[in-house]
Parts: C-alpha cells; sequence; structure tokens
C-alpha cells in the first residue's frame, strides 16, 4: 500500500521536530559539559594556589644548588664556574625564561635541562651514558640533573618567557617542533594534534590544552619543572615529553634528544610574553 | 643525615603562622618494589616546634601522611624575631632539626 502525501509530510515533520529536539538536548549537554569543566578547573586553581604556598619542589631547589655550587666530576668543577645556561657562566637570574636558545659553543639549540647535561658531560666530564642510564625521577629515586633544572628555573620566578625566536638557528627548531606536533603515527595513528590542536579536547576527566594557542602552549610549559604529589616525585618537562611518547604508543626519545628540545621550543616561543610562575605543582 | 626542613614563620595579626617543608620519603611499609618485596616502612613518627626552646606544639604523625609533607601551625604568644625550632624523629631513628626566625 502507498502512503499518502500528507502522512509522509507528517512524519518528515515529526522526524525533523526529533531532531531538532536532539539538538536541542545535545547542545544543552555540551553547554552544561562546558560549566562543570570550568568549575572544576577553578576547584583544581584553588587547590593548586594553596598549594604553591608551599611546594615541595623548594626541597629540590635546595639539592639543586648544593648540586650547581659543589666541585663534581672527574674534572672537579663546579658549574656554577663554568655552566652558561644563556647569561654567561654562572648567571641564573632569568635564565630559564630565555630557553631554548642557540648555544655556539655546543653548536645546538638547547632548553636548560640539555644544557646542564651537556655542562655535566663537557665541563664536569661527567660521561652521558650514566646520566641517561635513568634520567626521570620515580621512588624515592631523583636525578642530580632533576634537581638542577629545577633550581635554576626557581630563578625566572615570575618572569616573562622570551624564547629567542628571532634567532635564525631557533626559529628552524620551531618549525621542526610544528612539524613534529602534526605527525601522525603509532599504532594508533594520531599526532600531538590529535588531541592537542584544537579547543575543548579532554581525556577522562582533563581537560587538554590546544597548544596552538598561546594559552594552551603556556599550559604546556608553565608547571616545569613540577612536583607531582601523586608518588611525590619531581618532574621535568624532558620527562613529559618523553610521557607523551608512551602515551601516543610512540618509541620513546633519547634522553636530551633533538626531538624533544623541537617541541619545547615549539611550545617555549608560543608562550612568549607570558608569566613564568617558576617550578610547579601536579596533582 | 636527613636533608634540611624548609621553615616559614611570620606574624599574621597577634598569631604566628609557621609552615614547614619536610624532606622525608614516609614509606608506608605497604608498598613492593619491582621485585616483589615489601618497602620496609620509614615514617616520621614525632615532631616538636619550640619557640625560643620552649615546646609549643608536639605532635604525632603516621604512615598515611604523604612523602615531603608539609604542617602549618598557629601559635599564639610570639613576636617577631623570636626563634622557631622544628625537629622530628622517624622510625628509624634518624632526625633532624631545623631553626627560623619569625618574621
Amino acid at each position: 500500500m502507498e502512503r499518502s502525501p500528507p502522512q509522509q509530510t507528517l512524519a518528515g515533520r515529526l522526524a525533523i521536530l526529533g531532531t531538532l529536539g536532539a539538538l536541542a538536548f545535545s547542545v544543552s549537554a555540551v553547554a552544561q559539559q562546558e560549566l562543570d569543566h570550568a568549575k572544576a578547573d577553578a576547584e583544581f586553581a584553588k587547590f593548586r594556589a594553596e598549594m604553591e604556598d608551599s611546594n615541595p619542589a623548594e626541597l629540590f631547589e635546595l639539592k639543586g644548588e648544593e648540586l650547581w655550587k659543589a666541585k663534581r666530576g672527574p674534572k672537579n668543577v663546579s658549574l656554577a664556574e663554568s655552566c652558561d645556561v644563556g647569561l654567561g657562566v654562572g648567571k641564573l637570574e632569568g635564565a630559564y625564561v630565555i630557553n631554548p636558545r642557540y648555544y655556539p659553543d655546543a653548536d645546538k639549540v638547547m632548553d636548560v635541562e640539555r644544557r646542564i647535561v651537556w655542562c655535566m658531560t663537557e665541563k664536569q666530564g661527567f660521561k652521558f651514558g650514566d646520566i641517561a642510564k635513568k634520567p626521570f625521577a620515580s621512588g624515592n629515586y631523583t636525578p642530580e640533573v632533576t634537581s638542577l633544572v629545577t633550581f635554576v628555573a626557581g630563578h625566572s620566578r615570575n618572569m616573562k618567557f622570551a624564547a629567542p625566536i628571532k634567532d635564525p638557528k631557533v626559529r628552524e627548531v620551531y618549525e621542526i617542533g610544528k612539524e613534529i606536533t602534526a605527525y601522525r603515527a603509532g599504532p594508533y595513528d594520531f599526532s600531538c594534534n590529535t588531541c592537542h590542536g584544537s579547543d575543548g579536547k579532554r581525556i577522562r576527566m582533563q581537560n587538554l590544552p590546544n597548544l596552538s594557542t598561546p594559552e594552551g602552549s603556556l599550559k604546556g610549559v608553565m608547571g616545569w619543572p613540577g612536583y607531582r604529589m601523586t608518588g611525590g616525585v619531581m618532574l621535568t618537562s624532558q620527562w613529559r615529553m618523553n610521557d607523551c611518547f608512551r602515551q601516543q604508543r610512540f618509541p620513546e626519545p633519547k634522553y636530551v634528544s633533538d626531538t624533544v628540545t623541537a617541541l619545547l621550543t615549539y611550545m617555549t616561543v608560543n608562550a612568549n610574553g607570558y608569566t613564568y610562575k617558576g617550578p610547579g605543582i601536579k596533582r | 643525615m636527613a636533608d634540611p626542613m624548609k621553615i616559614r614563620a611570620a606574624m599574621k595579626g597577634d598569631v604566628c603562622e609557621i609552615r614547614v617543608l619536610m624532606s622525608h620519603p614516609m614509606e608506608t611499609g605497604m608498598r613492593k618494589d619491582s621485585d616483589g618485596k615489601a618497602v620496609p616502612a620509614h615514617f616520621i613518627q614525632t615532631l616538636t616546634v619550640a619557640l625560643n626552646g620552649k615546646a609549643v606544639v608536639s605532635g604525632q604523625a603516621a604512615p598515611s601522611v604523604s612523602r615531603n609533607p608539609v604542617f602549618g601551625f598557629k601559635v599564639k604568644g610570639a613576636k617577631a624575631g623570636d626563634k622557631v625550632t622544628v625537629s622530628w624523629v622517624d622510625n628509624k631513628g634518624d632526625k633532624r632539626s631545623d631553626e627560623a626566625t619569625v618574621a
């Protein structure tokens, strides 16, 4: 039996009404979700403000200071009298926020952690293999480099990020970093940008920053090095990048590799002009 | 020897606010290492706060307190320039004592 045209129209209208209803429902659900996220963010912000007042990262700054000033390694020199982290040998005030930068003596663009490792191998005579054996904190173990990075970072509290993007060498590495964020690969075939390239993405309950915006990149670099309360360990931005690769099921990069410097350069330059608050605290 | 504490003490009105950040592993004894062996308990057991040598707070801590713990106290009857001494003893007999001046 054939349906008459009026019946079809009625069915059509009902269908349209239904769709509209569903749309209205989903729009309000999304709005509600965004509101919930904003509320959760505000709660975490309060929590962080409370914790920043007594951030255990300070304990690692103290350790880092000892290590920075002590004569160590086969060559028995201190980093304080041999290591230039961007402003000249031993100068730390505001050094963290002008990295990554190009170092002619190493002929490489380096972030602070990479630079400290370079100083430890070149100036103090430590073996890279020994440093890279266990480069990140776990349990009660904190690598010396992590404490040193925290100490150096603590000297740039409340200063503005100013990575030297006008330097063509830095620009080149920045562009490479940008490319890497768009590189899709791995068993799940996704890139950094899949989750961090547009607004409103989240993983489980955690909102993800959009790294292509200055505010998003700021979130990416601001809290590092950071004390993570889960496990009570101090971790650096090198660790953060490494863990991103692990979570993507990519092969993990070698310690202080060009790849990680490129990504840190990309994010830091994007965050240029925004204030760095110093070593952070994470939940 | 344990790592130093970080102590902040400041007058807020007529109350002295003391905040102490301690460096300690605070092992519960319940965790297992990668070989499956239990990690022995190692935690701060007693802590005291003294003002100019006179104990004003004495307390006990247990394994449920986090690693690298932060403690806050409010003390009446202190004044700027007073000497605050914080000390702790852990279950292995290890101890640490640090000083600060009320600001």
